[in-house]
């Protein structure tokens, strides 16, 4: 049972107080060992906010440069005009010597600053495997836990798209007229195929237009290799051009981003679990290594004990820090 | 050859003072001092709130009214700068840009209305949108929407204003971000082509003119303290001109390829410390766009002594208007043909410039041209890691700068004894003067013509036609810029130009005593992350409407490097916003950049607003041209610490940023 101070704050982030939000967001991101029981109780609170069970997660994903950061501005002043509430989580590469970041989305952004509807909070890698950042996960539950539709923004192509699969209810790729390397990833089946496929920057109508005609081919190409993706039996990978700068192509993403989640309705519950399984996983072996999954039994067995303890009421964070435990205890008192 | 058997004497260039403050009638009195100083011609600096298209009564127009600049609102504010002197003798330079095309059709109606026909009207709008994207920061629209205005100046003064240079293509602030003079060059001749490349998009000058177009074009430069390079960029420019003309556009009339230019010398040298050496520097760099005869500038502006202090006063404006006129009437500088044809060390160098900016001419074109270099952020990317090198090199004392990083020692100083008079301060109530001025105006004004007039802009704007006729009624009609611009931001949108930080490589020392401070940071900074749970975060906010952004995105790279996470959210935030991206971001510390002077308005706004969303034990520094005695107010505001460019070395601003965070999480 969390304690009554957590289980306060959590009632202020899904009434989406800003102060309250960000104060929890500040919390998710501590990695001090004392601070992960609170993290834990936290997430555990705003596990059955009602806004995450309607809401949408929604992932946007693409090489550098394709204008990510003016399409989520553009996506989120859009939605906002429709009444829906924007969380959005915008992650941007660490350096590598000197762990520190410049986090130059809000640059691109213009909002209202008394928008009480729209929050949105940066969050550098820190070297994280796979581009997504320690605490984008949860930073994504508290948010969704407040608005409707949460974005999270991240620069990445080829492997790295592999993690925001596991927070996104939809993944969108962002390309723009001409990126010859993400045709190759697809068809290469190096990458997984996304939910929708946006070609920005469509300003000219002709380049955009082969732009999209090559992407079909790659699609096909893609499938005809047997390539992983459209697990949502009945989806087929829509292309949409959009060009964030005039603002065009925005309206028709989100139709096809509100047909994407309705087709999820059934299955969603099933596509966030798997997140979760793979985000327990994920933070046992960053804790524990290959040593400690052996220990517990294998990858296999791991994942089907995750998923029945989530079932059961578990959060990613209390079911690592009951593994934990127990890899302890397996290593004898020694240890 | 005269009679004693010395050369005729060279006409002097064109000398003008960068002036313009408070009011269009206190201005007016300063120009009209200045003419009778022997300047012989104007250059008008507009403030913030007009370079932006603003109104003084606009939100966002708080605390810079006047400051910068001159405020001109409608035709009465032009009429008054203008009172009692004759457009059609005047040569006037106006330091305007995305609103070019509105101060020049005040101008032409002001000049109408004295009777002045506008085709002898001579002088320069400034018009190069793309260094203010790069640099400069006083854009407004899109780049599409911006590259119409200045092909629409362009192809209507032509005919109409022929006299007229209708765009000043600035290497100038390129030099002032930090371009090195391959760079200077090479982005400027990319902005020429650029616009000549739209002008002829238009289709609407006719092929075998086309060369007139050409001839109009001229340059604002650069000239900074390396003044031998200096003298061989301008000696290269030339050369670069010549043939971007006739290869590219074909232009046969060598009067039409000639690369004419105005100069306004290095600002971004000029130090706080020991300021007196300023003047020397400013005459060195003068003699490097003087001397030599076949590279020398048409216009002079010099700055003053004491630009990094504060506003310069009259005096100190006249001190460099007089070192002009020394080197022109009192040596005999003007009395020979060009002093280096021949020389194999200024002729070898001018070729290494050539090529290398050509080089880069091409590489820029290649990827699409200067407004494509603009929007993707390569040039910008460019310009931050050329100044980021400069500056290191300074601290690190492989650049030397006299009195800032070698020979500080000084007597006492009698020009800065008491430095709170040794600039100008603005009266306070300038704003608020003029916000109920403009009131009358709007009050007194026939508000069915206004209408009329903006009607038929909004059907201009949505259409291909010319923008100049339009607006031109318009400042007959009475309309304010704030309407002018407001209007066209609703159809075109604004644009927010990429920083050129997230990107921006910095090659840092890899060994010395420079690498071992950067990693005693990193170590301490690490060690109070390891403490604190989250890595530093730092907001670097830039109030106000000034876009002088270099400081901000300096502090902004070092930081990342020294390893805090750093929000930097570019130029033109406003202080409720700054508010909101303190509370969303969760940052640990809150660093703002203003070079306006409209700090005193807009720093304890910050912090206020700040206390207000509860963010109040959130530490913050300032950074800009802060006189101490204003430096000592906000702290008295509550703010941290005062930077000011006597704080070069960036590592000891790091050093205090730390230890900010440090005593601000061992007081929680």
């Amino acid at each position: 049972m969390p304690p009554s101070d957590i289980k306060d704050d959590a009632q202020q982030v899904m009434s989406a107080n800003k102060t309250a939000i960000s104060r929890a967001l500040n919390l998710v991101e501590d990695r001090r060992a004392e601070s992960h029981a609170r993290v834990a109780d936290l997430l555990a609170a705003l596990k059955d906010a009602p806004r995450a069970a309607t809401g949408h997660r929604v992932g946007l994903t693409g090489p550098p440069g394709v204008g990510k950061s003016t399409l989520t501005s553009a996506l989120a002043r859009s939605l906002r005009r429709r009444g829906r509430t924007v969380g959005v989580v915008a992650i941007d590469p660490s350096s590598v010597r000197s762990g520190g970041s410049l986090l130059g989305d809000r640059a691109r952004m213009s909002f209202d600053p008394t928008d009480n509807g729209l929050f949105v909070r940066s969050l550098a890698t820190a070297g994280e495997v796979g581009g997504l950042a320690y605490a984008a996960n949860s930073s994504v539950r508290v948010l969704g836990a407040a608005y409707d539709t949460v974005i999270v923004e991240t620069t990445g192509v080829g492997q790295s798209e592999i993690d925001i699969v596991h927070v996104a209810d939809t993944v969108v790729l962002v390309i723009q007229p001409g990126s010859g390397d993400v045709l190759q990833f697809l068809k290469a089946g190096i990458m997984e195929i996304p939910d929708v496929l946006v070609v920005n920057k469509a300003d000219q109508d002709e380049l955009a237009r082969r732009a999209v005609a090559d992407l079909h081919g790659a699609l096909r190409t893609a499938h005809a290799a047997g390539a992983a993706g459209g697990e949502d039996s009945g989806w087929e990978t829509p292309i949409v051009a959009t060009s964030a700068t005039k603002g065009t192509g925005i309206d028709e993403l989100i139709d096809v981003l509100d047909a994407h989640r309705q087709l999820l309705e059934a299955t969603l519950c099933a596509r966030r679990r798997r997140g979760e399984v793979q985000w327990a996983l994920d933070l046992f072996r960053r804790k524990h290594g290959e040593h400690g999954v052996s220990t517990l039994g294998g990858v296999p067995t791991l994942r089907a004990r995750a998923k029945r303890d989530l079932d059961g009421g578990e959060t990613p964070l209390s079911l690592c820090e009951q593994m934990s435990r127990e890899y302890v205890a397996a290593l004898g008192p020694t240890a | 050859m005269a009679q004693d058997g010395k050369r005729e004497r060279d006409r002097p260039w064109i000398m003008r003072t960068y002036s313009g403050h408070s009011t269009a009638a206190a201005s007016n009195e300063l120009y009209r001092t200045n003419l009778a100083k022997g300047q012989t011609g104007l250059s008008v600096a507009f403030d913030l709130p007009t370079q932006t298209g603003y109104d003084a009564d606009d939100p966002l127009a708080r605390g810079e009214v006047g400051k910068v600049g001159v405020p001109i609102s409608h035709i009465g504010d032009m009429r008054a700068l203008f009172d009692a002197i004759p457009l059609d003798q005047m040569n006037t330079s106006m330091t305007i840009n995305a609103p070019a095309v509105w101060l020049l059709s005040l101008y032409i109606a002001t000049a109408e209305d004295q009777g002045v026909d506008p085709r002898v009207l001579r002088g320069t709008t400034q018009n190069d949108i793309i260094k203010e994207y790069l640099s400069r920061g006083t854009h407004i629209f899109p780049p599409a929407a911006s590259m119409r205005l200045i092909t629409d100046l362009i192809t209507y003064t032509v005919d109409e204003v022929p006299k007229w240079n209708p765009i000043n293509i600035c290497s100038y602030h390129l030099q002032e971000a930090g371009a090195t003079p391959t760079q200077e060059l090479a982005y400027a001749l990319a902005t020429a082509i650029g616009v000549l490349d739209a002008v002829k998009a238009t289709g609407r000058i006719p092929e075998a003119e086309f060369g007139k177009v050409v001839g109009r074009i001229s340059f604002f430069v650069n000239a900074g303290i390396r003044f031998v390079e200096e003298l061989c960029k301008m000696r290269a420019f030339v050369q670069l001109w010549d043939r971007v003309t006739r290869e590219r556009y074909g232009v046969t009339d060598p009067k039409q390829r000639r690369f004419r230019y105005g100069v306004q010398v290095n600002s971004l040298g000029l130090t706080e410390q020991q300021p007196e050496n300023n003047v020397i520097r400013i005459v060195l760099e003068m003699l490097a766009v003087t001397l030599s005869k076949d590279a020398r500038a048409r216009a002079v502006q010099l700055p003053a002594w004491n630009e990094a202090l504060g506003l310069p006063r009259p005096w100190d404006q006249q001190w460099s208007l007089r070192t002009q006129q020394i080197l022109a009437y009192e040596t005999d500088l003007l009395e020979y043909a060009d002093l280096f044809n021949g020389s194999e060390v200024v002729e070898a160098h001018t070729q290494d410039l050539v090529e290398s900016a050509w080089a880069e001419v091409q590489e820029v074109l290649k990827r699409g041209g200067a407004v494509e270099g603009v929007e993707s952020g390569y040039i910008k990317q460019k310009l931050v890691e050329s100044n980021a090198a400069r500056l290191r090199a300074i601290e690190a004392g492989e650049q030397i700068v006299v009195g800032v990083n070698k020979f500080v020692e000084s007597a006492p100083s009698p020009l800065t004894e008491n430095l709170d008079e040794a600039i100008l301060t603005v009266d306070p109530e300038v704003d608020a003067n003029q916000r109920a001025a403009l009131a009358r105006w709007k009050q007194e004004r026939d508000n069915d013509a206004v209408e009329k007039a903006l009607a038929e802009l909004q059907r201009v704007a949505t259409s291909n036609e010319n923008m100049m006729p339009a607006s031109i009624a318009a400042a007959h009609a009475g309309v304010t810029t704030g309407e002018w611009a407001n209007l066209l931001r609703d159809v075109w949108g604004e644009y927010r130009a990429p920083t050129g930080v997230a990107g921006a490589t910095v090659k840092s020392a890899a060994t010395g005593a420079s690498a071992e401070t950067v990693e005693r940071l990193r170590h301490r900074l690490h060690a109070l992350e390891a403490r604190m749970g989250r890595r530093p975060k730092l907001l670097v906010g830039k109030p106000g409407l000034d876009g002088h952004s270099n400081g901000a995105e300096q502090i902004a790279i070092k930081a990342r490097d020294v390893g805090f996470d750093v929000v930097y959210e570019g130029i033109r935030v406003s202080p409720e916003q700054i508010v909101a991206s303190a509370l969303e971001e969760g940052v640990h510390l809150i660093g703002l950049s203003i070079l306006s002077g409209s700090h005193l308005a807009l720093v304890p706004d910050v912090v206020q607003r700040l206390r207000d969303a509860g963010l109040g034990d959130v530490p913050v520094v300032a950074g800009g041209i802060i006189p101490e005695a204003d430096a000592e107010k906000l702290r008295q505001a509550g703010i941290a610490a005062v930077y000011t460019p006597k704080d070069f070395e960036l590592d000891n601003i790091m050093s205090d940023l730390i230890d900010l965070v440090d005593r601000q999480h061992a007081a929680e």
